[in-house]
Protein backbone atom coordinates (compact mmCIF):
# COMPACT_ATOMS: atom_id res chain seq x y z
CA UNK A 1 0.00 0.00 0.00
CA UNK A 2 1.44 3.30 -1.02
CA UNK A 3 1.75 5.96 1.64
CA UNK A 4 -0.31 9.01 1.06
CA UNK A 5 -1.05 12.21 2.91
CA UNK A 6 -4.18 12.05 4.99
CA UNK A 7 -6.81 14.44 3.68
CA UNK A 8 -9.51 13.66 6.23
CA UNK A 9 -8.65 13.80 9.95
CA UNK A 10 -9.43 10.69 11.89
CA UNK A 11 -9.44 9.17 15.36
CA UNK A 12 -9.13 5.61 16.62
CA UNK A 13 -10.04 4.16 19.98
CA UNK A 14 -8.43 0.87 20.95
CA UNK A 15 -11.34 -1.09 22.43
CA UNK A 16 -9.19 -3.16 24.81
CA UNK A 17 -7.53 -0.07 26.28
CA UNK A 18 -10.73 1.89 26.87
CA UNK A 19 -12.30 1.95 30.33
CA UNK A 20 -15.58 3.38 29.07
CA UNK A 21 -15.45 6.51 31.22
CA UNK A 22 -17.10 8.53 28.46
CA UNK A 23 -14.95 11.64 28.90
CA UNK A 24 -13.96 11.68 25.23
CA UNK A 25 -17.57 11.36 24.15
CA UNK A 26 -18.51 14.25 26.45
CA UNK A 27 -15.57 16.31 25.21
CA UNK A 28 -15.78 15.75 21.45
CA UNK A 29 -16.81 19.07 19.83
CA UNK A 30 -18.28 17.60 16.60
CA UNK A 31 -19.88 14.80 18.61
CA UNK A 32 -18.50 11.95 16.55
CA UNK A 33 -17.61 9.53 19.35
CA UNK A 34 -20.08 7.19 21.04
CA UNK A 35 -20.25 4.17 23.31
CA UNK A 36 -20.22 0.91 21.45
CA UNK A 37 -23.07 -1.50 22.04
CA UNK A 38 -20.50 -4.25 22.57
CA UNK A 39 -18.24 -4.36 25.56
CA UNK A 40 -14.58 -5.24 25.74
CA UNK A 41 -12.93 -8.05 27.69
CA UNK A 42 -12.87 -5.88 30.81
CA UNK A 43 -16.63 -5.40 30.57
CA UNK A 44 -16.60 -1.76 29.51
CA UNK A 45 -18.71 -0.32 26.74
CA UNK A 46 -15.84 1.21 24.86
CA UNK A 47 -15.89 4.45 22.90
CA UNK A 48 -15.66 4.34 19.11
CA UNK A 49 -15.50 6.73 16.20
CA UNK A 50 -18.75 7.04 14.27
CA UNK A 51 -16.69 7.14 11.07
CA UNK A 52 -17.03 10.66 9.82
CA UNK A 53 -16.88 14.22 11.00
CA UNK A 54 -13.64 14.13 12.98
CA UNK A 55 -11.84 17.47 12.74
CA UNK A 56 -8.58 16.26 14.24
CA UNK A 57 -8.81 18.86 17.01
CA UNK A 58 -7.25 16.50 19.56
CA UNK A 59 -9.59 17.44 22.39
CA UNK A 60 -10.53 13.81 23.00
CA UNK A 61 -6.86 12.87 23.28
CA UNK A 62 -6.37 15.17 26.27
CA UNK A 63 -9.76 14.33 27.76
CA UNK A 64 -8.91 10.62 27.77
CA UNK A 65 -7.01 9.59 30.91
CA UNK A 66 -5.62 6.46 29.25
CA UNK A 67 -2.16 6.78 27.72
CA UNK A 68 -2.78 4.70 24.66
CA UNK A 69 -6.50 4.31 24.04
CA UNK A 70 -6.98 7.23 21.68
CA UNK A 71 -4.90 8.19 18.68
CA UNK A 72 -5.77 11.29 16.68
CA UNK A 73 -4.61 11.66 13.08
CA UNK A 74 -4.64 15.21 11.80
CA UNK A 75 -5.01 16.41 8.26
CA UNK A 76 -1.69 16.14 6.47
CA UNK A 77 -0.50 13.14 8.46
CA UNK A 78 1.51 10.66 6.44
CA UNK A 79 0.70 7.14 7.63
CA UNK A 80 3.38 4.49 7.95
CA UNK A 81 3.41 1.71 5.36
CA UNK A 82 1.08 -0.70 7.17
CA UNK A 83 -0.64 1.70 9.51
CA UNK A 84 -4.39 1.56 9.65
CA UNK A 85 -5.92 4.99 9.91
CA UNK A 86 -9.61 4.42 10.02
CA UNK B 1 5.85 21.87 12.07
CA UNK B 2 3.23 20.86 14.50
CA UNK B 3 2.88 17.15 14.92
CA UNK B 4 0.16 15.55 12.84
CA UNK B 5 -0.57 12.73 15.21
CA UNK B 6 -1.53 12.56 18.88
CA UNK B 7 -0.58 9.26 20.40
CA UNK B 8 0.95 7.81 23.52
CA UNK B 9 4.05 9.86 24.42
CA UNK B 10 7.27 7.90 24.39
CA UNK B 11 8.00 8.91 27.96
CA UNK B 12 5.58 6.12 28.86
CA UNK B 13 6.88 2.57 28.76
CA UNK B 14 5.71 0.54 25.80
CA UNK B 15 4.50 -2.13 28.24
CA UNK B 16 4.12 -1.64 31.99
CA UNK B 17 6.22 -4.60 33.02
CA UNK B 18 6.50 -3.43 36.63
CA UNK B 19 2.76 -3.80 37.07
CA UNK B 20 2.17 -7.24 38.58
CA UNK B 21 -1.25 -7.36 36.93
CA UNK B 22 -1.56 -9.61 33.88
CA UNK B 23 -2.54 -6.60 31.78
CA UNK B 24 0.65 -4.73 30.91
CA UNK B 25 -0.97 -2.13 28.70
CA UNK B 26 -3.59 -0.53 30.92
CA UNK B 27 -2.80 1.68 33.94
CA UNK B 28 -4.33 0.80 37.30
CA UNK B 29 -6.35 4.01 37.65
CA UNK B 30 -10.15 3.96 37.80
CA UNK B 31 -12.15 4.98 34.72
CA UNK B 32 -12.19 8.75 34.43
CA UNK B 33 -9.42 9.35 36.96
CA UNK B 34 -7.60 12.67 36.52
CA UNK B 35 -4.20 11.13 37.21
CA UNK B 36 -4.29 9.67 33.71
CA UNK B 37 -4.71 13.11 32.15
CA UNK B 38 -1.96 14.64 34.23
CA UNK B 39 0.37 11.71 33.50
CA UNK B 40 -0.26 12.12 29.79
CA UNK B 41 0.36 15.87 29.82
CA UNK B 42 3.56 15.41 31.83
CA UNK B 43 4.79 12.62 29.60
CA UNK B 44 4.12 14.66 26.51
CA UNK B 45 5.98 17.69 27.88
CA UNK B 46 9.00 15.62 28.95
CA UNK B 47 9.16 14.10 25.49
CA UNK B 48 8.75 17.45 23.74
CA UNK B 49 11.49 19.09 25.80
CA UNK B 50 13.68 16.02 25.25
CA UNK B 51 14.44 15.70 28.93
CA UNK B 52 12.82 12.33 29.66
CA UNK B 53 16.24 10.67 29.82
CA UNK B 54 17.37 12.95 32.62
CA UNK B 55 14.10 13.16 34.50
CA UNK B 56 13.65 11.64 37.94
CA UNK B 57 10.05 11.29 38.99
CA UNK B 58 9.25 11.00 42.68
CA UNK B 59 6.02 9.12 43.27
CA UNK B 60 4.08 9.75 46.46
CA UNK B 61 1.86 7.55 48.56
CA UNK B 62 -1.67 7.50 47.22
CA UNK B 63 -3.20 6.19 44.01
CA UNK B 64 -0.24 7.54 42.05
CA UNK B 65 2.20 5.54 44.18
CA UNK B 66 2.68 3.35 41.11
CA UNK B 67 3.59 6.17 38.73
CA UNK B 68 6.88 4.32 38.30
CA UNK B 69 5.03 1.54 36.50
CA UNK B 70 4.39 3.91 33.64
CA UNK B 71 7.11 6.51 33.25
CA UNK B 72 10.26 5.52 31.42
CA UNK B 73 12.28 7.99 33.47
CA UNK B 74 14.27 7.66 36.64
CA UNK B 75 11.86 6.78 39.43
CA UNK B 76 11.85 6.89 43.19
CA UNK B 77 8.87 6.23 45.40
CA UNK B 78 9.06 8.34 48.54
CA UNK B 79 7.61 7.82 52.01
CA UNK B 80 4.22 9.44 52.56
CA UNK B 81 4.48 13.19 52.10
CA UNK B 82 8.25 13.21 51.77
CA UNK B 83 8.53 13.56 48.00
CA UNK B 84 9.70 17.21 48.12
CA UNK B 85 12.44 16.29 50.60
CA UNK B 86 13.57 13.39 48.43
CA UNK B 87 13.37 15.65 45.38
CA UNK B 88 15.56 18.20 47.17
CA UNK B 89 18.25 15.63 47.82
CA UNK B 90 18.19 14.30 44.28
CA UNK B 91 18.22 17.71 42.67
CA UNK B 92 21.15 18.81 44.78
CA UNK B 93 23.11 15.66 44.12
CA UNK B 94 22.24 15.72 40.42
CA UNK B 95 21.64 19.37 39.50
CA UNK B 96 21.46 18.45 35.82
CA UNK B 97 18.47 16.17 36.30
CA UNK B 98 14.84 17.23 36.01
CA UNK B 99 13.21 16.32 39.29
CA UNK B 100 9.44 16.12 39.54
CA UNK B 101 7.58 15.63 42.77
CA UNK B 102 4.17 14.21 41.93
CA UNK B 103 1.78 14.31 44.86
CA UNK B 104 -1.86 14.04 45.79
CA UNK B 105 -3.69 16.11 48.38
CA UNK B 106 -3.58 13.45 51.08
CA UNK B 107 0.17 13.28 50.57
CA UNK B 108 1.13 16.91 50.03
CA UNK B 109 -1.46 18.80 52.07
CA UNK B 110 -1.69 16.49 55.09
CA UNK B 111 1.26 14.38 56.15
CA UNK B 112 3.66 16.21 53.84
CA UNK B 113 2.76 19.80 54.71
CA UNK B 114 6.12 20.51 56.29
CA UNK B 115 8.12 19.07 53.41
CA UNK B 116 6.34 21.00 50.67
CA UNK B 117 6.37 24.24 52.63
CA UNK B 118 10.08 24.12 53.29
CA UNK B 119 11.06 22.87 49.85
CA UNK B 120 9.07 25.79 48.43
CA UNK B 121 10.53 28.19 50.95
CA UNK B 122 14.06 27.13 50.04
CA UNK B 123 13.14 27.69 46.42
CA UNK B 124 14.36 24.26 45.44
CA UNK B 125 14.79 24.05 41.70
CA UNK B 126 12.16 21.34 41.31
CA UNK B 127 8.71 20.95 39.80
CA UNK B 128 5.77 19.88 41.92
CA UNK B 129 2.51 18.57 40.50
CA UNK B 130 -0.16 18.64 43.15
CA UNK B 131 -3.22 16.65 42.16
CA UNK B 132 -6.10 17.83 44.32
CA UNK B 133 -9.27 15.76 44.36
CA UNK B 134 -10.54 16.87 47.78
CA UNK B 135 -10.46 13.36 49.18
CA UNK B 136 -8.32 10.40 50.17
CA UNK B 137 -8.98 8.35 47.05
CA UNK B 138 -6.76 5.31 47.53
CA UNK B 139 -7.99 4.44 51.01
CA UNK B 140 -11.63 4.69 50.07
CA UNK B 141 -12.79 8.31 50.15
CA UNK B 142 -12.03 9.70 53.59
CA UNK B 143 -11.90 13.41 54.37
CA UNK B 144 -8.67 15.08 53.29
CA UNK B 145 -7.39 18.50 54.37
CA UNK B 146 -8.68 19.73 51.01
CA UNK B 147 -12.20 18.32 51.43
CA UNK B 148 -14.58 21.22 50.94
CA UNK B 149 -17.04 22.45 53.53
CA UNK B 150 -20.19 20.35 53.46
CA UNK B 151 -18.64 17.59 51.37
CA UNK B 152 -19.71 14.12 52.44
CA UNK B 153 -16.95 11.58 52.77
CA UNK B 154 -16.77 8.28 54.60
CA UNK B 155 -15.36 10.10 57.63
CA UNK B 156 -17.63 13.13 57.35
CA UNK B 157 -20.94 11.42 56.64
CA UNK B 158 -22.90 14.59 57.42
CA UNK B 159 -20.55 16.78 55.41
CA UNK B 160 -17.38 18.55 56.52
CA UNK B 161 -18.18 21.00 59.29
CA UNK B 162 -15.68 23.79 59.95
CA UNK B 163 -16.54 23.75 63.66
CA UNK B 164 -15.24 20.22 63.91
CA UNK B 165 -12.93 19.64 60.95
CA UNK B 166 -11.74 23.11 60.00
CA UNK B 167 -11.56 24.51 56.50
CA UNK B 168 -10.00 23.20 53.29
CA UNK B 169 -6.27 23.87 53.00
CA UNK B 170 -5.54 26.08 50.01
CA UNK B 171 -2.14 25.03 48.86
CA UNK B 172 -1.61 27.33 45.88
CA UNK B 173 -2.47 30.35 48.05
CA UNK B 174 -0.24 29.15 50.89
CA UNK B 175 2.77 28.48 48.73
CA UNK B 176 2.41 31.75 46.89
CA UNK B 177 2.80 33.63 50.19
CA UNK B 178 6.43 32.57 50.30
CA UNK B 179 9.18 34.59 48.70
CA UNK B 180 11.09 31.89 46.90
CA UNK B 181 8.64 30.10 44.56
CA UNK B 182 8.87 31.20 40.95
CA UNK B 183 5.64 29.87 39.54
CA UNK B 184 2.45 28.75 41.26
CA UNK B 185 -0.78 28.15 39.36
CA UNK B 186 -4.03 26.35 40.03
CA UNK B 187 -5.72 24.69 37.08
CA UNK B 188 -8.49 22.16 36.63
CA UNK B 189 -9.44 19.28 34.37
CA UNK B 190 -13.14 20.13 34.26
CA UNK B 191 -13.58 20.79 30.55
CA UNK B 192 -11.73 21.11 27.25
CA UNK B 193 -10.70 24.73 27.77
CA UNK B 194 -9.42 24.07 31.28
CA UNK B 195 -7.62 20.91 30.25
CA UNK B 196 -5.79 22.95 27.63
CA UNK B 197 -4.82 25.44 30.33
CA UNK B 198 -3.71 22.64 32.61
CA UNK B 199 -1.54 21.27 29.83
CA UNK B 200 0.10 24.67 29.33
CA UNK B 201 0.71 25.06 33.06
CA UNK B 202 2.27 21.60 33.29
CA UNK B 203 4.53 22.38 30.36
CA UNK B 204 5.54 25.69 31.84
CA UNK B 205 6.35 24.19 35.23
CA UNK B 206 8.63 21.65 33.59
CA UNK B 207 10.17 24.20 31.23
CA UNK B 208 10.99 26.43 34.21
CA UNK B 209 13.13 23.67 35.62
CA UNK B 210 14.73 22.97 32.26
CA UNK B 211 15.66 26.67 32.25
CA UNK B 212 16.85 26.46 35.87
CA UNK B 213 14.43 29.11 37.08
CA UNK B 214 13.53 27.63 40.45
CA UNK B 215 10.54 26.21 42.28
CA UNK B 216 7.32 25.64 40.34
CA UNK B 217 4.09 24.16 41.64
CA UNK B 218 0.94 23.42 39.70
CA UNK B 219 -2.16 22.48 41.63
CA UNK B 220 -4.54 20.49 39.47
CA UNK B 221 -8.18 20.09 40.49
CA UNK B 222 -8.79 16.59 39.36
CA UNK B 223 -11.77 14.25 39.34
CA UNK B 224 -12.03 11.18 41.56
CA UNK B 225 -15.22 9.57 40.26
CA UNK B 226 -14.83 6.50 42.49
CA UNK B 227 -14.19 8.49 45.65
CA UNK B 228 -16.93 10.98 44.91
CA UNK B 229 -19.33 8.22 43.85
CA UNK B 230 -20.16 10.02 40.62
CA UNK B 231 -19.86 8.98 37.03
CA UNK B 232 -16.79 10.41 35.26
CA UNK B 233 -18.69 13.04 33.29
CA UNK B 234 -20.67 14.20 36.33
CA UNK B 235 -17.50 14.42 38.35
CA UNK B 236 -16.26 17.11 35.97
CA UNK B 237 -19.39 19.10 36.73
CA UNK B 238 -18.74 18.57 40.42
CA UNK B 239 -15.32 20.21 40.03
CA UNK B 240 -16.96 23.19 38.41
CA UNK B 241 -19.81 23.54 40.87
CA UNK B 242 -18.14 22.72 44.16
CA UNK B 243 -14.37 22.81 43.87
CA UNK B 244 -13.82 25.98 41.84
CA UNK B 245 -15.66 28.26 44.32
CA UNK B 246 -13.43 26.89 47.08
CA UNK B 247 -10.27 26.70 45.06
CA UNK B 248 -10.21 29.65 42.67
CA UNK B 249 -8.22 29.00 39.52
CA UNK B 250 -5.45 31.21 38.31
CA UNK B 251 -1.81 32.13 38.40
CA UNK B 252 -0.85 32.85 41.98
CA UNK B 253 2.78 33.59 41.34
CA UNK B 254 4.78 34.06 38.19
CA UNK B 255 8.29 35.42 38.43
CA UNK B 256 9.57 33.46 35.46
CA UNK B 257 10.35 36.67 33.56
CA UNK B 258 12.16 38.32 36.45
CA UNK B 259 14.34 35.65 37.99
CA UNK B 260 17.89 34.80 37.05
CA UNK B 261 18.58 31.20 36.10
CA UNK B 262 19.44 29.24 39.17
CA UNK B 263 22.93 27.99 39.61
CA UNK B 264 23.79 25.39 42.15
CA UNK B 265 27.40 25.26 43.14
CA UNK B 266 28.34 22.11 44.85
CA UNK B 267 30.63 22.64 47.81
CA UNK B 268 33.41 20.12 47.51
CA UNK B 269 36.01 20.65 50.21
CA UNK B 270 39.46 19.28 49.55
CA UNK B 271 41.29 17.01 51.90
CA UNK B 272 43.08 19.83 53.68
CA UNK B 273 39.81 21.66 54.27
CA UNK B 274 38.18 18.54 55.67
CA UNK B 275 41.09 17.99 58.04
CA UNK B 276 40.91 21.59 59.15
CA UNK B 277 37.16 21.38 59.78
CA UNK B 278 37.52 18.17 61.74
CA UNK B 279 40.46 19.52 63.73
CA UNK B 280 42.75 16.75 62.58
CA UNK B 281 46.20 18.16 62.98
CA UNK B 282 48.04 15.00 63.95
CA UNK B 283 49.42 12.78 61.24
CA UNK B 284 46.91 9.96 60.96
CA UNK B 285 47.97 8.54 57.67
CA UNK B 286 49.99 5.88 59.43
CA UNK B 287 48.92 2.37 58.72
CA UNK B 288 49.71 -0.73 60.67
CA UNK B 289 50.42 -4.18 59.32
CA UNK B 290 47.58 -6.67 59.39
CA UNK B 291 47.95 -9.56 61.79
CA UNK B 292 47.99 -13.26 61.11
CA UNK B 293 44.41 -14.03 62.04
CA UNK B 294 43.05 -17.56 62.38
CA UNK B 295 40.54 -18.24 59.63
CA UNK B 296 37.56 -18.50 61.97
CA UNK B 297 38.15 -15.01 63.35
CA UNK B 298 38.53 -13.29 59.99
CA UNK B 299 35.98 -10.76 58.72
CA UNK B 300 34.19 -10.53 62.06
CA UNK B 301 30.68 -9.16 62.35
CA UNK B 302 30.54 -7.76 65.82
CA UNK B 303 27.71 -6.67 68.04
CA UNK B 304 28.60 -4.77 71.17
CA UNK B 305 25.77 -4.37 73.67
CA UNK B 306 25.27 -3.05 77.17
CA UNK B 307 23.93 -0.10 79.17
CA UNK B 308 24.25 3.44 77.95
CA UNK B 309 27.24 4.91 79.77
CA UNK B 310 29.38 1.79 79.64
CA UNK B 311 31.21 3.08 76.61
CA UNK B 312 29.58 0.57 74.30
CA UNK B 313 29.54 2.84 71.27
CA UNK B 314 33.10 3.96 71.94
CA UNK B 315 34.22 0.35 72.16
CA UNK B 316 32.69 -0.32 68.76
CA UNK B 317 34.14 2.86 67.31
CA UNK B 318 37.61 1.92 68.58
CA UNK B 319 37.38 -1.46 66.85
CA UNK B 320 36.33 0.21 63.60
CA UNK B 321 39.04 2.84 63.95
CA UNK B 322 41.69 0.21 64.59
CA UNK B 323 40.40 -1.74 61.60
CA UNK B 324 40.89 1.29 59.38
CA UNK B 325 44.43 1.70 60.63
CA UNK B 326 45.13 -1.86 59.52
CA UNK B 327 43.58 -1.10 56.13
CA UNK B 328 40.41 -3.12 56.55
CA UNK B 329 37.02 -1.99 55.28
CA UNK B 330 34.95 -1.18 58.32
CA UNK B 331 31.49 -0.03 59.34
CA UNK B 332 30.11 1.14 62.65
CA UNK B 333 26.38 1.51 63.22
CA UNK B 334 25.19 2.71 66.61
CA UNK B 335 21.76 2.01 68.01
CA UNK B 336 20.67 3.44 71.30
CA UNK B 337 17.76 4.79 73.26
CA UNK B 338 17.23 8.48 73.98
CA UNK B 339 18.97 8.29 77.37
CA UNK B 340 22.58 9.34 77.73
CA UNK B 341 23.05 6.88 80.58
CA UNK B 342 21.17 3.87 81.79
CA UNK B 343 19.25 2.98 78.62
CA UNK B 344 20.23 0.22 76.30
CA UNK B 345 22.99 0.80 73.83
CA UNK B 346 24.45 -1.36 71.16
CA UNK B 347 26.44 -1.03 68.01
CA UNK B 348 27.13 -3.07 64.94
CA UNK B 349 30.70 -3.25 63.70
CA UNK B 350 32.13 -4.96 60.67
CA UNK B 351 35.80 -5.37 59.86
CA UNK B 352 36.23 -6.87 56.43
CA UNK B 353 38.78 -7.59 53.75
CA UNK B 354 36.20 -6.57 51.17
CA UNK B 355 33.85 -3.61 51.02
CA UNK B 356 31.01 -3.56 53.51
CA UNK B 357 27.59 -3.71 51.92
CA UNK B 358 24.97 -3.35 54.63
CA UNK B 359 26.32 -2.19 57.99
CA UNK B 360 23.64 -4.05 59.97
CA UNK B 361 24.80 -7.02 62.01
CA UNK B 362 21.79 -9.15 62.83
CA UNK B 363 23.67 -12.42 63.33
CA UNK B 364 27.05 -11.53 64.78
CA UNK B 365 30.09 -13.75 64.76
CA UNK B 366 31.21 -11.89 67.87
CA UNK B 367 28.92 -10.73 70.63
CA UNK B 368 30.35 -8.53 73.36
CA UNK B 369 27.72 -8.43 76.10
CA UNK B 370 28.44 -5.99 78.86
CA UNK B 371 25.26 -6.60 80.86
CA UNK B 372 22.79 -9.37 81.44
CA UNK B 373 19.85 -8.09 79.37
CA UNK B 374 22.16 -7.77 76.37
CA UNK B 375 23.48 -11.29 76.77
CA UNK B 376 19.99 -12.69 77.05
CA UNK B 377 18.70 -10.64 74.16
CA UNK B 378 21.43 -11.35 71.64
CA UNK B 379 22.89 -14.69 72.73
CA UNK B 380 20.78 -16.71 70.36
CA UNK B 381 21.58 -14.49 67.39
CA UNK B 382 25.26 -15.39 67.42
CA UNK B 383 26.39 -17.51 64.49
CA UNK B 384 27.45 -21.06 65.12
CA UNK B 385 31.17 -21.19 65.83
CA UNK B 386 31.18 -17.53 66.84
CA UNK B 387 32.34 -15.94 70.05
CA UNK B 388 30.29 -14.77 73.00
CA UNK B 389 32.35 -12.52 75.21
CA UNK B 390 30.65 -11.28 78.35
CA UNK B 391 31.49 -9.36 81.47
CA UNK B 392 31.18 -12.00 84.15
CA UNK B 393 31.72 -9.48 86.90
CA UNK B 394 28.31 -8.02 86.07
CA UNK B 395 26.54 -11.01 84.54
CA UNK B 396 25.81 -13.79 86.97
CA UNK B 397 24.45 -16.29 84.47
CA UNK B 398 26.38 -18.34 81.96
CA UNK B 399 25.47 -18.34 78.29
CA UNK B 400 23.64 -21.54 77.42
CA UNK B 401 25.10 -21.92 73.93
CA UNK B 402 27.34 -24.96 73.39
CA UNK B 403 28.15 -24.31 69.72
CA UNK B 404 30.12 -21.09 70.20
CA UNK B 405 33.30 -20.07 71.96
CA UNK B 406 32.53 -18.56 75.35
CA UNK B 407 34.90 -15.98 76.75
CA UNK B 408 34.02 -14.61 80.18
CA UNK B 409 36.02 -11.48 81.00
CA UNK B 410 35.64 -9.79 84.39
CA UNK B 411 36.07 -6.46 82.66
CA UNK B 412 34.40 -4.21 85.21
CA UNK B 413 36.22 -5.85 88.09
CA UNK B 414 39.57 -5.51 86.31
CA UNK B 415 38.77 -1.90 85.49
CA UNK B 416 37.96 -1.26 89.12
CA UNK B 417 41.33 -2.68 90.10
CA UNK B 418 42.97 -0.23 87.71
CA UNK B 419 41.12 2.53 89.51
CA UNK B 420 38.38 3.47 87.07
CA UNK B 421 35.33 1.32 86.29
CA UNK B 422 34.67 3.35 83.17
CA UNK B 423 37.53 1.73 81.30
CA UNK B 424 35.86 -1.69 81.37
CA UNK B 425 35.11 -1.19 77.68
CA UNK B 426 38.81 -0.92 76.84
CA UNK B 427 39.55 -4.04 78.84
CA UNK B 428 36.90 -5.78 76.77
CA UNK B 429 38.46 -4.39 73.59
CA UNK B 430 41.90 -5.61 74.63
CA UNK B 431 40.56 -8.99 75.65
CA UNK B 432 38.80 -9.59 72.34
CA UNK B 433 41.90 -8.62 70.35
CA UNK B 434 44.21 -10.59 72.64
CA UNK B 435 41.98 -13.63 72.27
CA UNK B 436 41.47 -13.50 68.52
CA UNK B 437 44.72 -11.80 67.51
CA UNK B 438 42.69 -9.70 65.09
CA UNK B 439 44.67 -6.53 65.68
CA UNK B 440 47.93 -5.61 67.31
CA UNK B 441 48.26 -3.69 70.52
CA UNK B 442 50.05 -0.88 68.68
CA UNK B 443 47.05 -0.42 66.39
CA UNK B 444 44.74 -0.28 69.38
CA UNK B 445 46.89 2.36 71.08
CA UNK B 446 46.81 4.44 67.92
CA UNK B 447 43.06 4.06 67.56
CA UNK B 448 42.63 5.62 71.00
CA UNK B 449 43.81 8.96 69.66
CA UNK B 450 40.76 9.20 67.47
CA UNK B 451 38.32 7.58 69.87
CA UNK B 452 39.24 9.48 73.03
CA UNK B 453 38.91 13.21 73.04
CA UNK B 454 40.50 14.04 76.40
CA UNK B 455 44.15 13.29 76.12
CA UNK B 456 44.68 12.86 79.87
CA UNK B 457 42.63 9.68 79.70
CA UNK B 458 44.86 8.13 77.06
CA UNK B 459 47.27 6.61 79.53
CA UNK B 460 44.72 4.75 81.63
CA UNK B 461 42.93 3.50 78.54
CA UNK B 462 46.22 2.18 77.27
CA UNK B 463 46.76 0.35 80.50
CA UNK B 464 43.28 -1.12 80.23
CA UNK B 465 43.97 -2.36 76.73
CA UNK B 466 47.20 -3.97 77.93
CA UNK B 467 45.49 -5.69 80.79
CA UNK B 468 42.65 -6.92 78.62
CA UNK B 469 44.99 -8.00 75.86
CA UNK B 470 47.08 -10.11 78.21
CA UNK B 471 43.94 -11.62 79.69
CA UNK B 472 42.62 -12.46 76.26
CA UNK B 473 45.94 -13.94 75.14
CA UNK B 474 45.98 -16.19 78.19
CA UNK B 475 42.58 -17.59 77.21
CA UNK B 476 43.48 -18.39 73.60
CA UNK B 477 42.42 -21.86 72.51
Amino acid sequence: MATQVLTTPSVTVEPELCKGCGLCIDACPPDVLAFHKKFNSKGYHYAFYLGEGCTGCGVCFYACPEPEAIVVYKKGYVPEANEEVA
Amino acid sequence: MATKILKKPETFYERYERNPSADKKMPHYCPGCGHGNVHKMMAEALEDFEVDDRTILISPVGCSVFAYYYFDTGNIQAAHGRAPAVATGIKRAHPESIVISYQGDGDLAAIGTAEILHAANRGENITVFFVNNAIYGMTGGQMAPTTIVGQKTTTTPYGRQPSNEGYPVKVAELISQLDAPVYVERVSLMDNKHRAKARQAIRKAIKNQVDNLGFSLVEILSPCPSGWKLDPVDSLKWIEEYMIPNFPLGVYRDKTKEVQPYSFTRFEPDEEEIKKQLGITRETEKTFPKQEVPQRYQNPEIKVAGFGGQGILLLGAAIAQAGMLENYHVSWLPSYGPEMRGGTANCHVQVRETEVGAPMVSNPTVLIAMNRPSLEKFENDVQQGGIIMYDNSLIDVDPGRKDVEILPVPATKMADELGNTRIANMIALGALMGYTGLMSRETLYESLHAAIKRKRFLEINRKAIDKGYEFGQSKRV
